[in-house]
């Protein structure tokens, strides 16, 4: 799960870049070299947000939601995450569920692709049965909860279109808001804003509307830590459904990266062996 | 009684083991991860119409107790225990305990491979398709807990996994034989002939200790999962010998199964295929007959329909056995149509309901199946089984067209 792992950018290596062109073009180091469309702006931003993330290699973390319903009753779920980076295509994911405890054990793993339809698998540990899985469930609640499949799996950047909007503050910062359509049928949403704060590419912020256009949900993310003095992970995550009056808030606890997890932890054979 | 002998007997034992394979780390560290877990569930059966047999009942009821130990070091080897015991009030038979799973599990690499190897006891399900289990074949099923032969019995064995770009195989040395489970004189769901299951017949002279193989290979790639396997043993399907007038002794013969499954998943289809050629096995009229089967079946379903988060599937299979009239099972010529409504919502409720129609005989199924979670801990099961009609020429159904039943089932999940 890396809803926010792409958004990290490469803001310093991109000034750097930018600067080493200037010099051997002999030109003005301020000036961009030709204008930059919304779009391209946009794109770059992206690229640049998940350009921050390359190397991580892989980790694990602990996720519980709280999910609130209108009345304010709530229902809790507790998982554990794997994620494993994958450079040449789509990471990896692996979610166990430790709770509520009817689906303790169950299992879901995710290739993403950069460039085709997700595969998935669930693995059913009553009956010792993993089942491959439709990835067109995309749109479809996460666990009962306001998270999407689409918004739980890793975000690729081939998987949208973008278009930067405007600067906007955001809290003390300033944020990029970048407008982006998600290109594979079957996705909820026609499109999405994200603000990424313009110090270090983090998303702040993202509004979902769904595919008749109505501001549908908000997802904010709050309590940024830095791991290994590079990856940026949000631990508190609100997701507001605005046309059901529901919530979820996603606590990220325990990150672990650059443990021993290999490609092997994230195969069929290694899905029966989860716990 | 029986609850406490089981697992008294178990607990030992599971102490025992571990502590040979985690040596004295049990105790002078904390690194053996230690979990506990399972389930108990409460179950009612009502069968509505008068029985057809003397003895037996309109009702049932019981409980179920599943727990699961599980122990695994820094290596992440684990052994894991899964009794199982269940309490029926009507059928003694169904009154049952067995060893599902207590079985060692250690992992490592082998190059760019990987390698596993599991010993003991396991369960292990081979297939795609939803209305029958045509390919799987590892396990014994426990047929008295339920209708749909989908709850397997546990099986002692060694199962080495090798694994890697290519692919996986597995190889299953399985040394002993587990009989199948049939319902007492007084039990529902059973032909007017008792099985004497305490006095089974083998074709193998070592009896149930006849050393089985199987061998599998699958792979997954693009949009599709494959497996094909074989299997060399003891049948875990018995022949039934009739003794005098009203008993069946089961008979199990040594046969080879060849089997294949595979799976395309594209977008909101998928398609389903499983087939099989099995020798050695004697057919209905107890001659032996070597035939191949298989089952073709898809499944469509709209997601997020109603402007909701709930999914709604449609499943269509069709099972063929070649060798009709004489099939071992009621799959010799059957359509099978089901529908799947998942609410998705907090309590994860579910609907199915599926029919069954004979495409030989005019015997037909219906099925029906609610799940709810109710809380946390707690979830129920409401199911379903309708005889609308039994054919009088199907053997198979017709002795028990009138145990059409109800069940409703509360689980404690801890």
């Amino acid at each position: 799960m890396k809803t926010i792992d792409h958004y990290l950018g490469q803001h310093a290596a991109t000034l750097l870049f930018a600067f080493c062109i200037s010099l051997l073009l002999g030109g003005n180091l301020s000036m961009p070299a030709h204008a930059e469309s919304a779009e391209e702006k946009g794109l770059r931003i992206a690229r640049d947000a998940d350009a921050k993330e390359h190397g991580f290699g892989n980790y694990t973390a602990q996720q519980t939601m709280v999910l609130r319903n209108k009345h304010g009753q709530e229902s809790h779920r507790k998982l554990r995450v794997k994620i494993l980076e994958v450079l040449e295509d789509g990471n990896k994911s692996l979610f166990v569920f430790d709770n509520p405890r009817d689906v303790q054990g169950t299992a879901f793993l995710v290739h993403t692709h950069k460039e085709a339809p997700d595969d998935q698998w669930l693995y059913l540990p009553a009956l010792k049965r993993v089942k491959r899985i439709s990835s067109s469930n995309r749109s479809g609640s996460f666990m009962g909860s306001e998270f999407a499949y689409e918004d739980m799996t890793s975000q690729e950047v081939e998987k949208f279109t973008y278009r930067y909007l405007r600067d906007e503050p955001c809290g003390e910062m300033t944020c990029f808001v970048v407008e982006r359509i998600p290109t594979e049928k079957g996705s909820g949403y026609r499109r999405q804003l994200v603000w990424f704060d313009q110090d270090e590419l983090r998303a702040q912020q993202i509004h979902f509307y769904d595919r008749k256009d109505t501001h549908m949900k908000t997802l904010t993310f709050q309590e940024y830590t830095q791991y290994l003095d590079r990856f940026w992970r949000s631990s508190l995550m609100t997701m507001v459904n605005h046309v059901t009056g529901k919530s979820t808030t996603m606590t990220w606890t325990d990150f672990q990266f650059q443990t021993n997890l290999s490609d092997r932890d994230f195969t069929k054979t290694g899905l029966k062996r989860v716990r | 009684m029986l609850h406490r002998n089981a697992l008294s007997r178990i607990a030992p034992i599971a102490v025992l083991i571990s502590g040979a394979i985690f040596d004295s780390n049990v105790c002078a560290e904390s690194d053996i991860f230690f979990d506990f877990s399972g389930k108990i569930s409460i179950e009612n059966r009502w069968f509505p119409q008068t029985n057809l047999y003397k003895h037996q009942s309109h009702h049932a009821s019981g409980f179920v107790f599943e727990p699961e130990f599980y122990f695994e070091n820094a290596e992440g080897w684990s052994f894991n225990l899964v009794p199982f015991l269940r309490y029926d009030s009507a059928d003694s038979r169904r009154t049952h305990a067995d060893i599902r799973e207590a079985y060692f599990l250690l992992f490592g690499e082998l190059g760019d491979d990987e390698w596993e190897l599991r010993i003991g006891v396991d369960r292990v399900f081979w297939g795609v398709i939803e209305s029958n289990h045509l390919v799987d074949i590892i396990n014994q099923v426990d047929a008295i807990e339920h209708i749909d032969l989908e709850v397997e019995l546990g099986q002692l064995m060694a199962h080495a996994t090798w694994s890697g770009e290519w692919g996986v195989a597995e190889l299953f040395v399985l040394p002993h034989h587990r009989e199948r489970t049939f319902p007492s004189r007084d039990g529902r769901l059973r032909s007017e002939f008792i099985v004497d299951e305490d006095h089974p017949t083998y074709e193998s002279s070592a009896e149930q200790w006849h050393v089985d193989f199987a061998l599998r290979y699958s792979h997954n790639f693009g949009p599709f999962d494959i497996g094909i396997s074989v299997f060399d043993g003891t049948s875990r399907e018995p022949a039934y010998i009739p003794r005098g007038d009203l008993i069946l002794v089961p008979h199990y013969e040594k046969i080879r199964q060849f089997g294949l499954d595979a799976q395309m998943t594209l977008d909101t289809w998928i398609f389903k295929l499983e087939a099989i050629r099995r020798s050695g096995a004697k057919n209905l009229s107890l001659e032996e007959d070597d035939y191949a089967a298989f089952v073709v079946g898809m499944e469509y379903t709209f997601y997020s329909v109603f402007d909701s988060s709930a999914d709604f599937s449609v499943v269509g299979e069709w099972n063929y056995d070649e060798r009709g009239e004489d099939a071992t099972n009621i799959f010799d010529d059957d359509l099978f149509f089901a529908i799947r409504y998942a609410l998705n919502d907090i309590q994860d409720t579910t609907f199915f309901l599926s029919l069954m129609q004979d495409r030989e005989h005019s015997t037909n199924i219906l099925f029906l199946e609610f799940d709810r979670r109710l809380s946390d801990q707690w979830s129920m099961n409401l199911e379903g089984f309708h005889l609308i009609n039994a054919d009088e020429k199907d053997v198979q159904i017709y002795p028990i067209r009138r145990d059409s039943f109800l069940e409703l089932r509360l689980n404690y999940n801890f």
